[in-house]
């Protein structure tokens, strides 16, 4: 009994050391702080800013640069669950059951279904040609039926248009024509890519499907950086399906858009669990993502993560060095203050706690900086990149996890440098050898 | 004994020193420079640790204590007034003076009260607040002795600590301490003024290591 009261004192009493210690250490480094130069104090938090900047923004510009490529294809074209057709499937069979379905499942706020032929499209056919082997301008594509109400719904597809007008219902042999169609909005010319000249809005064109023809006048342009969407001719539905003759209502892709905050996985099994995974391939987003997007932000990812670690590496040199000029410009103080008898454990946590201050506010400053302006004003504003819009990708998970790092670096940078002082003989500390 | 390697050399700078300091008594040590004035009385502060030989504190071993041992001597039984005042200079006199009281675990209420009382003493009840750098020479030497006997010390230690003072301000301090010995309080001072080595009870005079002298005071 007598000795487990005596090692509850002894605890109680490192217990009161160390708190002597934290406090002391508290009140040396807060008054170090406030007294120390404004300039120093916001030169090293400068230094910390652009650290946590550096860790972060680099990283999140990268995977920025794919994702906002990836929220493109999800928001105009995929949506967040895609129903395509089966391999060895013309189209997805049972559409219209389907379709039904899907629409009344929970969180689901619209969906588009597409037909899809292969086909091609020609321009300057009327022109009188100079020589016999003149060619009319053609290019084989994909024409696609829509509901151009459903299709705005799900995909905006509207805010791609670059010219003239969206689709209407009771629009009456009227087409709109993706922008890479184009030569007026390619830059580069191949004969492997090949493109239609002069057509403008209003332009007459004639479309091919299946050995069916149809003269139509081109309604708008769209123009995105999502290739299934910028490669396309856009008829209404009913028209194609005439052209086609497909009197079946089966389409060939569905893109559905599920309310914020649904998951989409759960809506994927709900549809399977209703039978419809032996009419069509369906898909979240993510599933539909392709595998080399998959690698590139995980690539992308890396590299932020390399540039970041150097970042980190200079910062923490910079804390390094900003700390021993101070502990060893300091050394008499940090002698005498060993010499009357202030414990080196105290001491060392003073710097510590500049340190972690420096570090916090270097990273409270970043965060405000990063969620207050950067994240929203690159959402705003994207960084106009030819395969798609870069973002500012930074979870707060992430976000958080890196200031950790920040801190933990800091705390390394700041102790080493001052254990090295305050180890230092006490006399010698003092008289300045 | 204390001897000190500079390269390859030894030198010896205290050689043989042997000396008892009563209870109470305030002690000059005096010598001309390099004597080992300062040396010794950095040994007896437990500053340093003496080549060969021991220093007892009442009737302990210093040498047997540890570093930490010795620190927590230094902070609670022990202080210390220096020739350059060494106050740290991002605290107030009163910060300064209290800081040792923290370290020792009391509250900051005792601490401050311990320190403006120490500060009062030697009356500098007005600068409280003030800085260091906002101090003149003098009245940064007193906080400095108001630091030193805020924890009520079992001995007081002061090298030189009139060197870098004007007359007014060195017999001001030389007041103080005297003061402080009437008060009962144990004092070790080297100087080299022997105007003020005569103001105390004993004066132990060193040369090149060696105790050549040891007067004390007809009174």
């Amino acid at each position: 009994m007598k000795a487990l009261k005596r090692a509850f004192q002894a605890l109680d009493n490192r217990v009161h050391a160390w708190e002597t210690t934290l406090s002391v250490g508290f009140f040396l480094a807060l008054r170090q702080i406030r007294r120390t130069s404004i300039w120093t104090t916001a030169l090293i938090v400068l230094v910390m800013v652009l650290t946590f900047l550096n860790l972060v923004v680099v990283t999140g510009i990268l995977v920025g640069l794919i994702q906002g490529s990836v929220e493109a294809v999800q928001t105009h074209y995929l949506g967040n669950v895609f129903i395509s057709t089966l391999k060895d499937r013309p189209y997805i069979d049972q559409s219209p059951t389907l379709m039904l379905a899907v629409s009344r499942v929970p969180g689901v706020t619209s969906l588009s279904a597409r037909y899809i032929e292969g086909g091609s499209v020609a321009s300057n056919y009327k022109q009188l040609k100079r020589r016999q082997s003149d060619i009319d301008d053609s290019v084989g594509t994909s024409i696609v039926g829509i509901d151009p109400v459903a299709e705005e719904a799900t995909t905006h597809l509207s805010s791609l248009l670059i010219e003239g007008s969206y689709l209407e219902p009771g629009d009456y042999d009227q087409v709109i024509v993706g922008a890479m169609l184009l030569k007026q909005y390619i830059d580069f010319e191949s004969a492997n890519f090949p493109v239609l000249d002069g057509v403008t809005i209003g332009s007459r064109i004639k479309v091919t499907v299946g050995g069916n023809e149809r003269e139509v006048t081109v309604k708008g342009i769209v123009k995105s950086k999502v290739d299934e969407i910028d490669r396309r001719i856009f008829f209404l539905d009913s028209q194609l399906r005439s052209l086609i003759q497909r009197t079946d209502y089966n389409v060939d892709e569905i893109s559905v858009k599920l309310a914020p905050g649904i998951d989409p996985k759960i809506v994927k099994q709900t549809i399977l669990a209703q039978g419809f995974g032996s009419y069509a391939k369906v898909q979240t987003q993510e599933d539909a993502e392709p595998k080399f997007i998959k690698d590139m932000r995980e690539t992308f990812a890396m590299l932020g993560n390399i540039i970041g670690s150097v970042g980190i590496v200079a910062a923490s040199i910079t804390i390094f060095i900003v700390i021993f000029i101070n502990a060893i410009t300091r050394k008499k103080f940090i002698g005498i203050l060993k010499g009357i008898g202030i414990s080196g454990a105290a001491i060392e946590t003073s710097y510590v706690i500049q340190s972690i201050f420096y570090a916090l506010f270097g990273a409270a400053i970043g965060l405000a900086l990063l969620y207050g302006f950067l994240e929203p004003y690159l959402r705003q504003n994207p960084i106009d990149f030819p395969f798609g819009d870069g973002i500012l990708v930074a979870p707060l998970g992430g976000t958080f996890f890196r200031v950790g790092i920040i801190l933990v670096m800091t705390i390394i940078a700041g102790y080493v440098p001052a254990r090295m002082v305050v180890k230092k003989h006490t006399l010698d500390a003092i008289l300045g050898r | 004994m204390k001897t000190y390697r500079t390269g390859t050399l030894d030198v010896t700078v205290l050689k043989g020193v042997s000396i008892d300091i009563p209870k109470g008594q305030f002690v000059a040590i005096m010598g001309r420079s390099g004597a080992g004035k300062s040396t010794l009385l950095y040994q007896l502060g437990l500053l340093d640790r003496p080549t060969a030989g021991t220093i007892t504190l009442d009737g302990a071993d210093t040498a047997a204590l540890s570093r930490k041992e010795r620190e927590v001597m230094r902070l609670t039984r022990l202080g210390y007034i220096f020739q350059d005042y060494a106050l740290l200079p991002e605290l107030t006199a009163i910060e300064n003076v209290a800081l040792p009281m923290l370290m020792q675990g009391a509250s900051a209420s005792v601490a401050y009260k311990h320190a403006t009382v120490s500060l009062e003493r030697i009356g500098l009840s007005n600068r409280l607040t003030n800085l260091p750098s906002q101090l003149s020479g003098g009245e940064q030497q007193r906080v400095s002795i108001a630091r030193a006997i805020a924890h009520n010390p079992a001995i007081l230690f002061a090298d030189e600590p009139t060197a870098s003072l004007d007359t007014e301000n060195s017999e001001t301090i030389m007041k103080i301490l005297k003061e402080l010995r009437a008060d009962g309080q144990t004092i070790v001072m080297v100087t080299h003024e022997p105007e003020y080595g005569r103001l105390t009870d004993r004066i132990i005079t060193l040369n090149d290591g060696i105790v050549v002298s040891d007067e004390h005071a007809r009174r």
